[in-house]
């Protein structure tokens, strides 16, 4: 259960060589284990194993009806295409892994440093990094550059936290020299790899000469993880305790499953009913056929029955019908679909509108097979940081002293009155600058180019900092203890005096500096506003802050109060004489600390509030919203902190505020609680769930984790009735977890994130999008797609997945369709042959139908648009039919299969009425017979496509043309079975009166049910095609028209960035007013989800923006 | 919201990277090719229906005059011809080579009958495509003779005796040998026999070297015997045989009569009733017919067109009453 790690292990130590080296490896095979692991996989499949049967019984000629070749050649093919397509993909994953494993790291190893690859990093091992180096694998920390053995690292492709994190040495370690790291020997003992990345209960005993023999203890404080970066600290060195997939990270990977879509199974599910029809078709037919057989067949003296026939005889009929029915499930269609597949990836990979111009990263879909499952999301599972956040703060507008600034411009610093008030100095605002400028850890720095970079341990103090410099109140350097200003062109020093550090607690932190003109000693603080308001001075006005506060939070921005007091100089010397005295003790330092500091932090004079954004991406308002409007549920799940994802939760329409909106929190501590708090929730749930109201529940990962291991089942049942929920403070595994519940409720989910904290979920959710963003391309790698923003998500989803859905459920079941029909044929003939399993047509002919006829054409249905993209993205609601598998389903199945057996009758019936008696030739008969049927499937496509580009006419017509030159040239060939029959069919008029009959009789009813269709009992879909296509005469019929009017009132107040607030309204006015009572009420025509109960909680967020 | 945001990300994307947005590849790529978007409109649809019934019509009675022009003689004569005495067991009959098989029908033509005049046999009930059956001849055999060994498929005709038996399988051995001559007056009608089967198949489908060897020798005599001096290439009763029919209702061609036919004249048909098609009850019919642009007598097409034109008429109509009385 434990493991030793010797720190500087060398050859002899016990543990050497015990664990796997630093080998990252996300592969599937390996080159030994591929063909018989590949071929396992693919034998899995139900249809693979029916089509090797198949092959398999054709090699017995007595029973087959035509050459195995026309089934052996195909089924290998198909294998090895799809086997190409593996190796090809776990290749690129073997070069992915292979650049993460070779890059360069420096190690000690025997006393020496050296640089070696990543992969070669063995257990015990000293890793050193220097800054911005990615750690390579988990290590326990020895030493740091800092004299205090602190560094600092960025842990957000672990957990998606951007601030920077604390990290320190272990006491054990501390003042070890730095010559004589190279040589520290000792042993860790740590437990086995798991995959928490909140704990490691370790223990770390360093051998002589260092120090003693006492164990100290470590704890998750004392590492730095893989994929996390160090920052702001010059070197560290630690001691590899995980490595490779081993790694806290690489344990909550997981190890990715193969993905099959909703339609895959739709279609497997369908395969298995034609599989069942076949095989009662071929006990019926066999049956027949023997008792034909027995009464019919012994009589006719010319067929020469034997008397005594073998044992096996009574199966032979059977078997015969079986291979011959076999092609009523088309083996073209694995080919068909997995070509398909790629072209719809290509499309994604190629698509235009998808690269982030940024960054120029084009979207990119790693998993080829999935994409219809695109079109049928009905949950996404986000992250939040950088993710739905560009993950960049940045200062929007502040209030100082009572006055609002940047309120309607929407950016503080670009208000008149502001720079009016800054140049003519007034002193609320040099203060309140000066305080956003000093009151922090920023360090700046001069770049080379002689441009000031500010190294900020928070994003926020990074805002501030750059906003007062943008403001005129630039901190130019910082010397020891010494900063330096520069206001306007005034040049200023502070000496800093005392840090009083943020604790998460505290919620606040402060700086007691000196200011070196005037020798006045100041205590400049910043926090939270319940941190700061409540410690200001007795005599000040603090409303107008609280509710510049509320204001701001309303609007989705992270706020922190600022504030001042000038001190006494013995005040001063009093309170620093405490505060080293609490540093210095050993027992409830940290506790001691703030008491101390909470002394000085009291009568401050509040100078303002500032605003953050942590600004939203682009568009990812709208996102969601479109989104929404489609019928797709959104969770937040997110490591961050409660208050911050509520905020972006609101800013970005994922939940609405009181009282259109309800938030439900779930919370508690214990077991108990977090039943109570469950109970409670799922309640008003159940009875607002025919409310229109928009109900939200709120988790954290601590109430999640009880929630899941006792109350799953109502946990279970909450997922299900919300539509919407957050969760914050949530592992890489609960996120998985969250995903495992969706799925589990049979609901197909999407999970998209950005970071190494994602990964899990990615892999877990049945589509995985990863954003190709800032912390690196952990995500991307790992997820089917990846995006370079986040609103491409909508293109993705509504165009690429939508269409993709539609093209496949047209393949598929053309490709059914087709098969049925010529297997009817079959059928139908067997009647007239004496039930003996005779094929009307012959081999050559049923290969090339399956294979090349029939499967052209259908392929350049991946050019087929049903909408247009524009239509589609107005009216989002149409995904419902994808989402629903409105396209793809038994009813509309059966409605492929009763054509097939149409058009197999209307064949079959005129071939054998119109070449009756002294044209009944069997080569003849059966050429006609196949020719209806191209004919048939030529019209039965152009029928079926919405838009013919010129590829279409081309694959359709083409098709049919060729066609007719094969099959002249395989007539030409003397010995060859159907020698000079096509040319004798195309002298004849009555072939092409056959021909034109089968097309008329067979298209003319289809052609009238299609129109009857689509005028009088128009799917929404015939709706908006008639609409998009005929112009606007639809649109002023007012069917669709006050729908558009909806999104443009709509679009207008999303944006969160430019509130247009001259009042600001965060009551929701507008909720009860007779217009959105029009625009959401049951009236509206284009409603036509309301009969859905899990989607008629009609989603409204107006009220805020309004 | 997506009419303000998509063109614009759209222009800035091609003003960024500049590329030939009009090849055709990359209207392809980002699936915009120029695109035809047919609708279903009422007008459209009810033309097409009215279109089409209006071209068929036509044809459907075109086809059927065709077909009507078409005079046609067809005599059942296996019941017939199996005298009195064997009546109750037809089969014995037939299975006695002993007895005499002639048989003497008369015919009647009604209307005038151009040449050429073709003669068909018709078998009802006949399994010509049973899957045993219809695989049991070898094609390389029948081209190259005895030459050939592939001869597998032709169980459980494939040699006698040790021998192998040219032409081998079950549809030689079943050949059909009813003869007809035909007396018209006085004057026996010339039939001509030759040019009766495919020419593409006396020429490269039957061997011109290969003669029937070892054939209807065995304990199990099938059907009719032939002439082991004529190569195959010749033997064209055979070679119409062995054009499988695909329905168990065929006719085969026996001969041409290449004289005109007067109607009330009096045929009087010898035949020879060797073939047996009494123990399946199957039936044969002797077949005299002239010939249109359509070939024989079959009011199929006819019938079927002017059906399908007249629905689509009416359906038409339909169409029409009902967009008038629920216009959109």
């Amino acid at each position: 259960m434990k493991r030793f790690v010797y720190i500087n292990d060398d050859e002899s130590s016990p543990t050497h060589g015990l664990y796997c080296d630093n080998r990252i490896s996300n592969r599937k095979y390996t080159l030994f284990n591929f063909l018989p692991k590949n071929l396992m996989e693919q034998f899995s499949r139900f249809m693979n194993q029916y089509f090797l049967l198949i092959a398999c019984l054709q090699l017995w000629s007595l029973i087959t009806p035509v050459n195995p070749a026309s089934t052996w050649g195909p089924l290998i093919f198909i294998f090895a295409v799809s086997a190409t397509k593996e190796a090809w993909d776990d290749y690129n994953r073997y070069l992915s892994d292979k650049t993460a494993n070779e890059k360069q790291v420096w190690i000690v190893r025997k006393g020496i440093k050296q640089h070696i690859q990543a992969q070669d990093i063995c257990v015990g091992n000293l890793v050193w990094l220097r800054e911005n180096d990615e750690v390579p694998c988990d290590l326990v920390l020895i030493g740091t550059s800092d004299p205090q053995g602190l560094c600092y690292v960025e842990t957000a492709a672990l957990d998606g936290e951007i601030d920077l994190k604390t990290r320190v040495i272990p006491s054990a370690c501390t003042g070890i020299d730095f010559e004589l790291l190279h040589k520290i020997k000792g042993v860790i003992e740590c437990p086995n790899p798991d995959k928490d990345i909140r704990r490691l209960d370790a223990n770390l005993r360093l051998f002589p000469p260092f120090i003693d023999n006492d164990v100290c203890p470590l704890t998750i404080k004392n590492t730095i993880l893989q994929s996390c970066y160090l920052r702001n600290t010059e070197w560290a060195c630690g001691v590899a305790v995980y490595t490779g997939n081993e790694t806290k990270l690489g344990m909550s990977r997981g190890i990715p499953e193969p993905k099959l879509t909703a339609m895959d199974a739709m279609i497997d599910k369908l395969t298995g009913a034609i599989f069942v029809f076949q095989i009662v078709v071929v006990i019926v037919l066999g049956i027949a056929g023997n008792v034909w057989k027995d009464t019919e067949a012994r009589k006719q003296w010319y067929v020469l029955y034997p008397d005594n026939d073998p044992w096996y005889e009574l199966l032979v009929i059977p078997l015969r019908f079986e291979l011959l029915c076999s092609i009523m499930i088309p083996i073209s269609i694995k080919v068909s679909l997995d070509l398909v597949k790629s072209l719809y990836a290509k499309f994604i990979d190629w698509d235009r509108e998808m690269i982030d111009l940024e960054t120029d990263t084009p979207s990119h879909a790693t998993n080829t097979a999935i994409s219809e499952d695109l079109g049928q999301v009905e949950y996404i599972l986000t992250d939040k940081t950088g993710t739905l956040t560009e993950n960049k703060m940045v200062f929007k507008i502040c209030c100082i002293s009572g006055n609002f600034y940047g309120n309607e411009a929407g950016d503080a610093s670009k208000d008149k009155r502001l720079l009016n008030a800054i140049s003519s100095g007034s002193p609320d605002v040099v203060r309140f600058l000066t305080v956003m400028a000093i009151c922090n850890t920023v360090i700046p720095v001069r770049s080379k180019t002689g441009d000031i970079v500010y190294k900020a341990q928070s994003q926020d103090e990074d805002a501030l900092v750059h906003a007062a410099a943008k403001l005129n109140m630039v901190l130019t350097n910082k010397n020891g203890n010494i900063l330096e200003l520069r206001f306007n062109t005034l040049a200023i020093q502070y000496e800093v005096l005392e840090t009083l550090e943020f604790t998460s607690d505290r919620k606040r932190m402060s700086v007691v500096v000196r200011d070196c003109q005037n020798g006045n000693i100041l205590l400049l603080s910043k926090g939270a506003d319940e941190a700061i308001l409540p410690c200001a001075s007795a005599g000040q006005q603090t409303r107008i802050f609280n509710e510049a506060v509320e204001q701001y939070s309303q609007l989705g921005l992270r706020t922190l109060c600022l504030a001042w007091r000038e001190l006494k100089e013995d005040e001063y010397e009093e309170w620093s004489f405490m505060f080293r005295e609490a540093n210095s003790t050993l027992v409830d330092r940290e506790w001691r600390i703030a008491e101390v500091c909470q002394r000085l932090e009291k009568d401050l004079e509040v100078l303002g509030v500032t605003a953050i954004e942590d600004r939203l991406q682009d568009g990812v308002p709208e996102t969601i919203y479109t989104l929404r409007k489609a019928g797709i549920n959104f969770w937040m799940l997110t490591g961050d902190k409660q208050n911050t994802a509520i905020q972006i939760a609101l800013s970005c329409n994922f939940i609405s505020p009181e009282p259109k909106g309800q938030l439900l929190l779930i919370d508690g501590k214990t077991e108990e609680e977090v039943g109570r708090s469950l109970e409670r929730v799922l309640l008003t749930m159940r009875t607002t769930a025919s409310e229109p109201k928009d109900v939200a529940f709120v988790i954290d990962g601590w109430a999640l984790e009880i929630a899941l291991k006792h109350y799953w089942k109502a946990f279970t049942e909450l997922a299900i009735l919300s539509r919407t929920a957050i969760c914050c403070r949530v592992t890489p595994s609960q996120k998985a977890q969250l995903v495992q519940i969706l799925k589990s409720c049979d609901y197909r989910t999407l999970a998209i994130g950005d970071g190494g904290n994602d990964v899990r979920m990615i892999q877990q959710a049945d589509i995985g999008v990863g954003i190709s963003g800032r912390e690196g391309l952990q995500a991307a790698r790992a997820a089917d797609y990846s995006i370079g923003r986040f609103r491409f998500l909508r293109r993705l989803i509504l165009v690429h997945g939508r269409y993709s859905y539609n093209r496949t459920a047209f393949l598929s079941q053309y490709s059914f369709y087709k098969s049925l029909l010529i297997c009817f044929i079959q059928i139908f003939f067997s009647f007239i042959s004496g039930v003996s399993g005779t094929s009307l047509f012959n081999s050559v002919s049923l290969m090339a139908y399956n294979v090349f006829y029939t499967s052209i054409p259908v392929l350049v249905s991946v050019l087929d648009k049903d909408l247009s993209e524009e239509t589609v993205m107005q009216h989002p609601q149409i995904l419902f039919y994808c989402q629903a598998g409105r396209l793809l389903n038994p009813s509309t199945f059966a409605g492929w299969f009763g054509r097939s057996l149409f058009h197999a009758v209307v064949v079959f019936v005129i071939s054998i009425h119109a070449y009756a008696f002294e044209k009944s030739e069997m080569e003849e008969v059966g050429m006609v017979a196949l020719s209806g049927c191209i004919w048939l499937q030529a019209f039965v496509v152009t029928l079926e496509t919405n838009s013919f580009t010129i590829l279409q006419h081309l694959a359709i017509w083409g098709n049919l043309i060729a066609f007719y030159v094969i099959n002249w040239i395989v007539c030409a060939i003397p010995s060859s079975g159907m020698y000079t029959i096509m040319f004798r069919l195309c002298r004849q008029p009555s072939y092409w009166l056959t021909i034109l009959l089968m097309v008329a009789a067979g298209m003319g009813p289809i052609l009238a049910i299609k129109y009857f269709r689509y005028t009088y009992r128009p799917s929404k879909i015939n709706t908006l095609q008639q609409a998009e296509r005929l112009g606007g005469r639809f649109l002023s019929l007012g069917n669709i028209e006050p729908q558009q009017r909806l999104i443009e009132k709509e679009v207008a107040p999303l944006s969160i960035t430019q509130p247009k607030n001259r009042n600001p309204v965060y009551e929701p006015l507008l909720s009860d007013s007779p217009s959105t009572r029009r625009s959401f009420g049951q009236g509206t025509p284009f409603d036509f989800f309301q009969s859905q109960s899990r989607l008629s909680s009609s989603y409204s967020r107006n009220c805020k923006d309004n | 919201m997506e009419i303000a945001s998509g063109p614009s990300t759209d222009s800035s994307a091609a003003r960024t990277i500049p590329i030939d947005s009009s090849s055709i590849l990359y209207e392809f790529k980002q699936q915009n090719l120029p695109a035809c978007k047919p609708v279903l409109k009422p007008s459209y649809v009810i033309t097409t229906f009215l279109l089409l019934g209006f071209i068929f019509l036509p044809i459907g009675l075109t086809t059927l005059c065709a077909s009507r022009t078409v005079v046609e003689i067809v005599d059942r004569y296996d019941s017939e011809c199996v005298p009195g005495a064997f009546r109750g067991n037809k089969v014995s009959f037939i299975k006695d080579s002993s007895l005499p098989k002639n048989c003497s029908r008369i015919l009647k033509v009604r209307k005038h009958m151009k040449a050429p005049i073709y003669i068909y046999y018709q078998l009802d009930n006949y399994y010509q495509n049973h899957r045993r059956y219809v695989k049991s001849k070898s094609d390389q055999q029948l081209l190259h003779g005895l030459n050939s060994s592939n001869t597998g498929s032709c169980e459980p005709e494939e040699s006698n005796n040790g021998l192998p038996v040219v032409p081998c399988g079950l549809i030689a051995w079943s050949l059909f040998n009813d003869t007809y001559t035909l007396i018209r007056g006085t004057k026996k009608l010339s039939i001509n026999r030759k040019n009766i089967a495919w020419k593409s198949d006396r020429d490269s489908k039957f061997g011109k070297q290969v003669y029937p060897h070892n054939f209807q020798n065995g304990t199990l005599i099938g059907g009719g015997k032939l002439d082991p001096n004529i190569p195959l290439s010749d033997q064209e009763d055979l070679i119409v045989w062995m054009r499988t029919a695909a329905f168990p209702s065929f006719r085969k061609l026996y001969g041409r009569i290449e004289e005109d036919l007067k109607a009330d004249d009096v045929i009087v048909v010898h035949l020879m009733n060797n073939y047996n098609t009494y123990s399946f009850g199957g039936k044969k019919k002797l077949v005299l017919s002239t010939s249109s642009w359509l070939g024989g007598r079959n009011d199929f097409l006819g019938v079927a067109y002017i059906s399908v034109g007249g629905s689509s008429i009416i359906l038409s109509i339909v169409f029409l009453l009902f967009h008038i009385k629920i216009p959109r």
